[in-house]
């Protein structure tokens, strides 16, 4: 009996599996849009990554249309949607923010140094707080937030030139556009 | 008009492989042997449909047939012919073709191959690989059809993305895949066996060639994917501990333990069910890594092709295969009885604890892998599961691995003299002790991690060694030329474990030894690194045939003697406007010099990446080595011999007489 109890062991882990499966395909990103679209970014006041003596918050950025790139240098995709980043901040055409996720200070500088840094200015979020406010999935995450500080579009996942040019860019385009009220 | 053939072709398999899947088995159940016998030409005709399906779809990508979606989605006209049949599996309806080429390959191999088997088993294994085809190919043609129409034909194609365009890309999922989808004869075996109810010797030994050759490929592909992004992705790693990556390792791990335990099982007897089990498992997660790639489920660097709805079929092909013989094998498994006793020391139970530990690597990186699954799941907060969980869990696990195998070909089945072993060996460990304390000296640096990985290296080298000495040696005593008696799968066996060395080796020297240097560099520029010195002569534009590159050019020096002149690249594809990297190495058998383009800075300076790689093409070389091992065991002569004795109605004994003095030590 303990033998045969033994046997069904494999199949009992895998319906268990199966369930988070099933969980998981729910819970896919590009099915998912996040329940911020459209509600105020939330708000934060975090150091910047070079010089822990300065603080920058959401008030810093009213006014302006602007992205927040969410990453880690323990992140492999963010690497991969690195160049991307890198050649949207020499077209100068929206300012990007780095939320720097969970991450070691002086390794997130590194990462930056080796793969160039496209980053108005890195906030550092060590803990990830600010990230599980902002609700994000996994890194990289990337947030389009509007003159009036609200969050209008959300990538999950590595932003690739596509994604850039047929859905960030001409939203930036549009926000800029909208008259400040 | 070629498309629709591919098309129908995929139909006309479908409808072979329903017959396959059904037939053969109702006849292997109520004895009917016609039906049986069915199984062959049913199982050639099916492949020889999928043939031509795969061979319709290369020709639209040769011709530029932009009519078809695929087509216009992963190729443009001024992608190289070679590129374009690599295009044919670099999206996913592609690769799922050549997934069924692979799987309806396979069943023809066994329908070749199996002649002198019984027809009982034959049949059950071909239908049970029909089964699995039908759900593919339902798979294929309902959710992922390569020959969908579109209408009106674009004018040009939207390329194959650059990442793939290379040569490592066009080998690496038809190897990995071969692997993937070898396990489901090893699987096909075991479900036929459990269904007719004889898990015996014989079917441990038809399941050894099948798992080996399996094994070989996936060895190769995986290395093949490792080295490829190590040159192609631009970040001189070779290996990152991505999804992807984990989905391939996972069956590597299990396939690993299964040909150690089907050897135990051949030989002794015993742990039958923990075999069929490691089988079962083996293919299953060749499955879930499909999964895991197809359905976007997992993030990841491989994310070229996801879509969850395919996810949600693949998870149903995932429950129905799966649930079912894990199923099947609660409800058959209690009656299998193990044969043979052993003792706490023997060679069965060092191989048991190999199993075991191979199994338990396989279930640290199934839960790293899954780990974001679950947290999410469960409501977990979500840390990194990186590189370094599993580099932390691996070292512990891999050292008495890696112990186990300089012991273990020295231990007796049944019953081992585990005192008179100690003795025996004392000095190959006196040696790799000492190589582990001097070397790194010599070389300049020590760390435990170095010598640690430097001592393993050299036990199983020392161990192999010693045991090939020992066998002349005795040879020499009975007479016989040195290794008369030496089975191919003996020396597969240890140049298969020699790779692992190798490979540590490579490893070793990597991680303790690299140097990584991000410099900015003016033009004419100098900096040394190792010992090497690399002059910066600035970057030229330069085009290639579908895209325009920065080319920079780098000029190697080494105590004023020129080494070599290094070319990294920074491209940018014109049809999809992708930025890549294109490193610049330059290999030799001891060390790899790594250059790469990172950002113009200002005034024609770049900022650029300079790695200095100790030993790192041991890596892929180790890998090769295993695979040869693997080549060399498949070849051995004694699975042909065996097979025959069995038509007679023999039982398999140990065959030559002057082997008998060595079958302690022989085959493992």
């Amino acid at each position: 009996m303990k033998r045969r109890l033994l046997l069904l062991m494999p199949l009992a882990i895998f319906l268990l599996l199966l369930v988070f499966f099933y969980d998981g395909l729910k819970l896919d990103p590009s099915l998912v849009s996040s329940p911020l679209i459209g509600k105020p970014a939330p708000q934060f006041a975090l150091t910047e990554l070079y010089d822990p003596s300065v603080t920058i918050s959401n008030a810093d950025m009213k006014g302006e249309v602007w992205l927040l790139n969410v990453w880690a240098s323990w992140c492999v995709s963010c690497r991969a949607e690195h160049p991307v980043l890198v050649d949207l901040a020499r077209q100068r055409v929206v300012p990007v923010y780095g939320l720097n996720y969970k991450d070691q200070r002086e390794d997130a500088i590194g990462w930056l140094k080796a793969f160039g840094n496209p980053y108005v200015s890195s906030l550092h979020d060590l803990d990830g707080r600010v990230g599980m406010d902002y609700g994000v999935y996994g890194v990289p995450e990337t947030y389009v937030i509007d003159r009036q500080g609200i969050i209008r579009y959300k990538q999950i996942g590595p932003v690739t030139a596509k994604v850039l040019n047929e859905n960030i860019l001409p939203l930036v385009q549009q926000l800029k556009e909208e008259r400040p009220s | 008009m070629i498309p629709e053939i591919g098309h129908f072709a995929l139909i006309m398999a479908l409808v072979m492989a329903m017959v396959q899947g059904t037939i053969p088995l109702v006849g292997a159940a109520t004895g009917v042997t016609p039906w049986m016998r069915l199984a062959r030409p049913v199982a050639q005709g099916q492949f020889l449909f999928i043939v031509i399906a795969f061979v319709c779809l290369v020709y639209s990508f040769l011709m530029h047939d932009f009519s078809v979606l695929y087509v216009a989605m992963h190729s443009n006209s001024a992608l190289p012919w070679y590129y374009r049949i690599a295009a044919v599996w670099g999206g996913h309806e592609g690769s799922m073709l050549l997934w069924m080429l692979m799987l309806s390959g396979w069943t023809f191999a066994v329908s070749m191959f199996s002649r002198n088997l019984p027809d009982e088993m034959v049949s059950r294994v071909i239908s049970v690989l029909g089964l699995i085809t039908i759900g593919f190919l339902l798979f294929v043609l309902l959710t992922s059809n390569p020959f969908t129409r579109l209408l009106p034909a674009a004018p040009d194609g939207q390329d194959l993305n650059p990442l793939l365009q290379d040569v490592g890309l066009i080998l690496h999922p038809p190897l990995l895949y071969m692997g993937y989808v070898g396990f489901s004869v090893v699987f096909a075996f075991a479900i036929a066996s459990l269904l007719g109810g004889r898990l015996d010797a014989a079917w441990a030994r038809w399941s050894r060639p099948w798992t080996t050759t399996a094994w070989i490929f996936l060895t190769l592909g995986i290395a093949l994917g490792s080295w490829w992004a190590y040159y192609e992705l631009g970040w001189g790693g070779w290996w990152f501990w991505d999804s992807v990556e984990n989905a391939s390792f996972m069956p590597w791990l299990v396939g690993t333990a299964l040909i150690h335990s089907l050897a135990v099982t051949e030989k002794r007897g015993v742990f039958r069910s923990w075999t069929v089990l490691l089988a079962i498992l083996a293919f299953s997660l060749s499955l879930l890594g499909t999964f895991l790639v197809r359905s976007g489920v997992l993030t990841s660097v491989h994310a070229f092709a996801t879509d969850p709805q395919r996810g949600l079929f693949v998870l149903g092909l995932l429950v129905v295969v799966v649930g079912s013989s894990l199923l099947l094998f609660a409800l058959r498994a209690p009656r299998v009885k193990s044969e043979g006793s052993f003792a706490g020391a023997s060679r069965e139970t060092l191989l048991l604890v190999n199993n075991v530990l191979l199994v338990v690597a396989m279930a640290t990186v199934l839960l790293g892998t899954l780990y974001p699954l679950l947290a999410d799941a469960l409501g977990f907060p979500k840390p990194s599961v990186g590189a370094p969980y599993f580099e932390l869990l691996f070292v512990p696990l891999m050292t008495p691995l890696v112990f186990l195998i300089g012991l273990a070909p020295f231990a007796r089945w049944k019953k081992a003299d585990l005192p008179a072993m100690a003795v025996r060996l004392r000095w190959a460990f006196g040696c790799a002790v000492a190589v582990a304390l001097l070397l790194p000296l010599v070389l300049g640096k020590w760390t435990p991690m170095i010598a640690l990985g430097l001592l393993l290296a050299s036990w199983v080298i020392v161990t192999i060694v010693y045991a090939l000495v020992q066998r002349a040696r005795r040879a020499r005593e009975l007479g016989t030329a040195p290794f008369a008696g030496t089975t191919r799968s003996y020396w597969g066996m240890q140049l298969a474990h020699f790779g692992i060395a190798i490979f540590i080796i490579g490893v070793t020297m990597v991680k303790g030894f690299e140097v990584e240097r991000d410099l900015r560099m003016d033009t004419g520029d100098t900096f040394n690194v190792s010992g090497y010195d690399f002059r910066f002569d600035g970057v030229a534009e330069h085009s290639g045939p579908n895209y325009a590159a920065m080319r920079g050019r780098v000029q190697v020096l080494r105590d004023g003697r020129e080494v070599v002149t290094m070319h990294p690249e920074k491209r940018v594809y014109s049809a999809r406007g992708m930025p890549m990297t294109e490193a610049a190495i330059d290999t030799t058998l001891f060390r790899d010099l790594y250059v790469s383009l990172g950002e113009p800075v200002d005034n024609g300076a770049w900022s650029v990446r300079i790695y200095y790689k100790p030993f790192v093409s041991w890596i892929w070389g180790g890998c090769v080595l295993m695979a040869l091992g693997g080549v060399l065991t498949v070849s051995d002569r004694r699975y042909r011999i065996a097979v025959k004795q069995r038509i007679k109605g023999e039982s398999p004994a140990p065959a030559q007489p002057g082997a008998v003095a060595l079958a302690a030590e022989s085959h493992s």
